[in-house]
């Protein structure tokens, strides 16, 4: 416990981190926030106005530090276009992204785990060659060309999904394939290897030796084992599903992070941008804590030294 | 002498098939472990022993397969039972310790629940309570201290000795006929060695059971076999009981291996070694595998291999030199 408490505290100096560098790089890069929320002819008196309004005066140090304070608060500022707390607008996005993201990892975890076990069960046989040539398509096909092909055929032709996101749990499955496909062919790849690789150590020659079925050597001894750096990846994928997928949320108009932080970029919205990365640095380091807590789960070597 | 054969292997022959050709890790072995006695299978690594012991467990793996011969256990026939048929004697009648206790326990599992398995998957405890107080029961008597609490420890917790005690109880959990035991002691200290020897014999004695020991260590021979079989290159040399086979070696081979035992008050500056090593398994000619390491090597023994020549009573060698001396 009191490990987990002081990962949480080696916590801070990164979000510190990545909040001063957008900070940064959002002030670097061209381009005004004024100027865009005004539009075209304005008097410069309205921008300096507006300026003073939007503390854009102040110097840069002291805006770092009054966003942070207010951060700590929970306060992330005001969207400039949505004219609303940034706060409830991530707050409002993310069940969407979360159900999405549920759904993906569920998919690319059954599918990539099986898949694997299979794969490596029948090593260099048919099924594993099959499995194999899919997950490295999963792999290597990009989400959007598996989007739209899913959107496709499956909703365009077949009509046996909605084509975008309606809210419904059913107008989720085609994005969550989408996003879970690509999850899964690595997850099978590095499931099947793991288990290949330990299914030549001593020990799984002892169960052999113990009279053990086949089955129960592989999902007794061996899986528990060959999990370590799939279970790492998994919690890492979750992390970054559940931090927004772009595409697929574009692609099916879903109303989560994604979209969110697409729409903060296309309007240079500051604030908005700021808050959704912020949101997202949170996630990824949660669940990479998550995954080094599971490790310690299934190893108990790992236990004492976590 | 005339006991009860528990494991008869006749003329065995174990193959690798590799992309290089054939290896024939086992050529031929024929062996006996009689009820209530320790037989010693001594070789130099790479020499088939372990191949040999493997074969009867049916642990050989792909490229490798058992091409012909005969396994008994307890007069039942081993090869060709199919997987199911195996499984219910290995771990039951017949149970196999490895050398490395490092590992050869599964690192994220008690230990406990690894012994209690074998009591379970053979039915030999119906409920996990009973499979426990068994489990418990094997642990002191394979002297393993504090055993109740030992029970819930992983084995990286585990010292080297006591690791290899609870691969022990998990052999000898179900009561085997047989145990074979690969290179027991080779990853232990000398004196984790001795304790575990001594287990090994009391256990043997108790149950009188049937013990084949694979080792490259002729000190444990000396300690504990009742009789020997000296391997090299997929063949049985020679073959005696463990006095006989000390004082009245026949076999160039094992001379050679007794010779490379260091000896106190011998002249520290120099080991005596075999000269040469383990021929290629892939290219043995037809003559004696041992020709070209052999001080008395002729031109018989270069085209043509020796038959085993009975010497003595239960003493055979593999040597021209041994069927002369036979006649």
């Amino acid at each position: 416990m009191k490990r987990v408490l002081g990962r949480i505290a080696g916590m801070i100096p990164v979000l510190l981190g990545v909040t001063l560098l957008i900070f940064i790089l959002l002030r670097v890069v061209p381009g005004d926030p004024v100027s865009i929320l005004l539009g075209e002819h304005y008097s410069q008196e309205t921008i300096d106005r507006l300026t003073r309004v939007m503390d854009l005066d102040k110097p840069l140090i002291q805006q770092f530090f009054s966003y942070v304070g207010n951060a700590v608060r929970g306060n992330l500022g005001e969207s400039y276009t949505m004219k609303r707390p940034v706060t409830t607008l991530i707050l409002q996005a993310f069940p969407s992204t979360v159900k999405l993201a549920l759904m993906a990892a569920a998919i690319a975890w059954v599918i990539g785990i099986l898949a694997g076990i299979i794969a490596a069960v029948r090593q260099n046989k048919l099924l594993d060659h099959l499995f194999m040539g899919m997950s490295l398509a999963g792999v290597s096909v990009p989400i959007f060309m598996t989007s739209l092909f899913l959107q496709y055929v499956l909703s365009f032709k077949l009509k046996l999904f909605p084509l975008t996101s309606d809210g419904r749990l059913i107008s989720l499955i085609l994005p969550a394939i989408a996003l879970g496909w690509n999850s899964a062919g690595s997850i099978a790849r590095m499931t099947r290897s793991g288990l290949i690789d330990v299914m030549q150590q001593d020990y799984i020659d002892t169960a052999k030796a113990k009279g053990l079925t086949k089955a129960s050597v592989i999902l007794k001894h061996a899986l528990k084992n060959s999990m370590l750096p799939v279970v790492t990846m998994m919690a890492i994928q979750l992390s970054s599903m559940m931090s927004g997928a772009v595409i697929t949320e574009s692609i099916f108009s879903i109303p989560g992070i994604g979209r969110l932080a697409t729409s903060a970029i296309q309007n240079r919205d500051m604030p908005l941008l700021q808050g959704t990365v912020l949101f997202t640095t949170i996630i990824v380091i949660i669940g990479n804590l998550a995954a080094d807590l599971l490790y310690s789960v299934l190893d108990p070597r790992i236990r004492r030294a976590v | 002498m005339a006991k009860e054969n528990l494991l008869e292997i006749r003329d065995l022959h174990t193959s690798f098939f590799t992309d290089h050709g054939v290896v024939r890790a086992v050529n031929g072995v024929d062996l006996d472990v009689p009820e209530g006695r320790i037989v010693g299978l001594v070789g130099e690594s790479g020499c088939g022993k372990s191949m040999t012991a493997r074969s009867v467990m049916g642990l050989i793996k792909s490229p490798g397969r058992i091409e012909s011969g005969s396994i008994k256990l307890d007069g039942r026939e081993l090869v060709g039972l199919s997987d199911r048929e195996l499984r219910s004697v290995c771990g039951d009648d017949v149970s196999m310790i490895f050398q490395e206790p490092m590992t050869s326990l599964n690192p994220v599992l008690k230990v406990g629940r690894q012994v209690e398995e074998v009591l379970l998957v053979h039915h030999k405890a119906s409920t996990k309570e009973e499979a426990k107080r068994l489990t418990v029961d094997m642990f002191e008597r394979v002297g393993i201290p504090e055993a109740e609490k030992r029970m819930s420890a992983y084995p990286h917790e585990l010292s080297g000795g006591l690791r290899q005690r609870v691969m022990i109880a998990m052999a000898m959990v179900c009561k085997p006929r047989l145990l074979i035991a690969d290179e027991p002691t080779t990853a232990l200290d000398v004196t984790i060695e001795a304790q575990i020897l001594r287990l090994m014999k009391q256990l043997c004695k108790e149950h009188h059971m049937g013990i084949l020991i694979i080792t490259h260590n002729l000190g444990v021979v000396a300690e504990i076999c009742d009789d020997v079989y000296v391997m090299y290159a997929g063949r049985i040399v020679e073959n005696a009981p463990v006095f006989e086979l000390f004082d009245h070696k026949r076999h160039p081979y094992t001379e050679g291996l007794m010779n490379a035992i260091p000896k106190i008050g011998g002249n520290p500056e120099f080991l005596s070694t075999i000269p040469g090593v383990v021929p290629n398994l892939l290219h043995v000619g037809d003559g004696c595998t041992f020709a070209g390491r052999c001080a008395h090597a002729s031109d018989r023994c270069r085209a043509e291999m020796p038959a085993l020549y009975e010497v003595a009573e239960h003493h055979t060698c593999r040597c021209f030199l041994a069927e002369r001396e036979g006649q």
